[in-house]
């Protein structure tokens, strides 16, 4: 404990544009050297794809070689490169302190994202990685405005992913795309990525009406008949999918063009996780705190519980046929297995594991889960056994998951971290 | 007409029991009204009546000479009855702050896109419902928890913010359920203080209900007996502690003080 109160300390110095430089230099360092010389000196194969996890599972002898090569790529140079350059990152922090808390961001998140593309770029596998990842977080965050926020409990997210993987998919094979099932093209397929985003709306609002199928039965009366009806609905989709030949039943569908690159999806991402933000820090969104802890209450208190409810629900379906929408166009082909039981398990996860009513946990948990799925993946069966253990530990310890009932708090995030003198009086 | 609520000839039965029965009340703008009896008298169920959170059997209950039986209880509250609850009904999860904040939810106008959207209308409202909510606070002198849970607040402290946040709904009649129930003399003190203070501060009539008699003899000007569900009497503080039917329903086995 007295050693990470001490190394926490010594960094509590650096601001988030510190990291940022840190981290870019780890990148740097990997995209120049990585192959060349250091995986080559330390006897790997290839550069590391996560962190040398894989590696590391599959080929024991390669541990000592995985480990020194996170060492001498990613933690000396984060870590030295983030405490050195406090003197100008500081500096830099405050100015953009002075610029309107918007523009910060988004200088922050273009950073942000250039480092994430130069990582991401060194290897597709790692591209995809981090498509599905951002994938991920829009499911959890939305997933969370029900079963955090509105603490409910609902089961039917793939159903809504499906819904919305479907609709986008058959928008874009019907207007992009020359097939075998919807014939040629109506629209030149360079309009595409101008007109993708509708697409994915399209998607989002089938899967928000869909989601009508869940709420006015069980929103109608009081009583918890949510968690069933959902269930259910999930498996309906799936099942109705199957059994519908012409999108390719249990075959699935495929030849979606690729419109979901990299860039495309984080901003998507960033979409999805502001104007969730807003709603749930708004009175509007923060209805749903009140229906959770106590309807009675929140109806004297002028509430429009049944309103807030449906909203509420129709919104996070809206985002899980977004996500829908991007993860046919990230794999290009879906079929109705991808949104089942096993896909529920994972969303679920990444939600209870991450923290009940904050996106930031949200975040984390989608974050968190992928890349663990991922670097355990060859333990193939045994991953099923280790992530439902850490899901038990993270229950019995925190209850509501590892970052709950948390907001954002941009400006603190972003501000400059100068040792506060005391005393001084302006 | 003067009067600002009025209820005529109100019953409810639940199942086979008569909770309330031909229950009248009028209550006049900045009036404080009190409401009387022994336990299970059914005070608590004309609250509930009043409020919406149940529909009673027969009646008629009118706020400004509309009729407001049948609507939905988040409508009835934005018509302007606000109310506080007898055991607590706070929400478990949410800071001080935030349950002020919300209870102005009936004033907001700037609809779901301006919430998904942060836009101007959006947060020029939510500011003013802050500032709003700020001066409420310390009204009540509770500003010091605002970014606690509620749950973490003593139990006089949780009372005030219960009756900060009917406040925030804007209510034309103010209805208190047992406001001092459980608290000790200081925070009794206090209450006294508030109470007056509210009622002073805002345009807004007082219903409550109270066991304590003297707090109740010594701010309302009407006072209700009801005993069984029926109002036994009705009037000034005076006349209701002389008047012997109360005393031997209600008053006589308690002592005065
Ligand atoms: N929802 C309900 N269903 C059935 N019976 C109820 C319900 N609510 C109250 N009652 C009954 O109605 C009667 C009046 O209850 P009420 O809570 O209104 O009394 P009260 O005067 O507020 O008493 P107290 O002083 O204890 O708060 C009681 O007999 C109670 O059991
Ligand atoms: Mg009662």
């Amino acid at each position: 404990m007295g050693i990470l109160q001490k190394f926490k300390q010594m960094f509590s110095t650096v601001p988030m544009l510190g990291w940022f430089l840190g981290i870019f230099t780890a990148v740097l360092i990997e995209y120049f050297w990585g192959y060349d010389y250091i995986s080559y000196y330390l006897g790997l194969p290839k550069i590391p794809v996560l962190f040398g996890a894989l590696i590391m599972l599959k080929e024991p002898v390669m541990i000592p070689g995985a480990l020194a090569y996170d060492l001498v790529v990613y933690v000396i140079p984060v870590l030295a490169v983030a405490k050195l350059s406090c003197f100008i990152t500081n500096p830099g922090a405050a100015l953009l302190e002075k610029l309107p808390l918007w523009l910060s961001a988004v200088i922050h998140l273009v950073c942000f994202y250039g480092i994430l593309h130069l990582w991401a770029g060194i290897n597709d596998y790692r591209v995809l990685v981090v498509k599905l990842t951002l994938v991920s977080i829009i499911l959890t965050v939305s997933i969370n405005v029900i079963n955090g926020y509105q603490g409910e409990f609902s089961c039917s997210h793939p159903g809504f992913m499906a819904l919305g993987a479907y609709v986008s998919s058959i928008l874009t094979l019907i207007l992009f795309t020359n097939d075998k099932i919807f014939g040629t093209a109506l629209l030149p397929p360079a309009l595409g990525p101008y007109l993708f985003p509708l697409v994915l709306v399209a998607g989002g609002a089938a899967a928000a009406i869909g989601s009508l199928a869940v709420a006015i039965p069980s929103f109608r009366t009081r009583g918890d008949y949510l968690a069933i009806i959902s269930l259910a609905f999930m498996f309906i989709v799936k099942s109705a999918v199957e059994n519908l030949n012409f999108i390719g039943g249990a075959r699935g569908m495929g030849g979606q063009p690729d419109l979901a690159p990299l860039p495309v999806i984080f901003i998507w991402t960033l979409l999805c996780i502001w104007v969730i933000h807003n709603f749930v820090t708004s009175i509007l969104g923060k209805a749903l705190n009140t229906v959770r802890d106590d309807e009675a209450a929140a109806e004297s208190m002028t509430v429009k519980t049944r309103k807030t409810k449906m909203t509420a629900f129709m919104f996070g379906a809206f985002w899980a046929g977004i996500a829908g929408g991007l993860f046919a166009h990230v794999l290009t082909y879906i079929n109705p297995g991808m949104f089942s039981i096993n896909r529920l398990a994972e969303i679920l996860a990444m939600v209870y594991f991450g923290g009940l009513n904050s996106i930031v946990g949200s975040i984390v948990g989608a974050v968190s889960i992928n890349v663990l799925g991922e670097a355990l993946r060859p333990l193939e069966l045994f991953k099923w056994i280790i992530i439902p253990l850490i899901l038990i530990f993270v229950m019995i310890f925190r209850p509501y998951g590892l970052i709950s009932f948390t907001e954002i708090n941009t400006k603190k995030l972003l501000q400059a971290k100068h040792k506060r003198q005391q005393g001084v009086s302006p | 007409m003067t009067a600002l609520l009025h209820v005529k000839n109100m019953t409810h039965f639940f199942g086979g029991l008569r909770a309330v029965h031909n229950y009248n009340l009028t209550i006049k703008p900045r009036q404080i009204f009190g409401l009387i009896g022994p336990n299970g008298a059914g005070k608590t169920t004309v609250f509930n009546l009043i409020t919406g959170v149940y529909t009673p059997s027969e009646g008629e209950i009118l706020l400004e000479n509309q009729n407001i039986k049948g609507l939905e209880t988040n409508e009835i509250a934005a018509r302007g009855l606000g109310r506080t609850f007898q055991n607590l009904a706070l929400w478990r999860h949410m800071n001080v702050v935030d349950h002020i904040r919300m209870a102005h939810y009936a004033q907001l106008d700037y609809g779901l896109f301006g919430a998904f959207f942060n836009t101007r209308a959006c947060r020029d409202q939510e500011n003013q419902v802050r500032e709003n909510s700020h001066r409420l606070m310390q009204l009540f002198d509770i500003e010091k928890y605002a970014d606690d849970l509620v749950t973490s607040l003593p139990y006089g402290a949780q009372r005030r913010v219960e009756m900060a946040r009917a406040m925030a709904t804007n209510p034309k009649v103010l209805f208190l359920d047992e406001p001092t129930a459980g608290m000790t003399p200081d925070e009794l003190v206090k209450m006294i203080r508030i109470i007056r203070q509210v009622h002073q501060d805002f345009n807004v009539a007082i219903f409550l209900i109270e066991h304590r008699m003297k707090f109740v003899m010594e701010l309302c000007e009407q006072i209700q007996t009801l005993v069984f569900g029926e109002v036994i009497a009705q009037g000034p503080p005076e006349e209701i502690q002389n008047n012997p039917q109360v005393i031997e329903a209600y008053l006589g086995k308690e002592d005065m003080t």
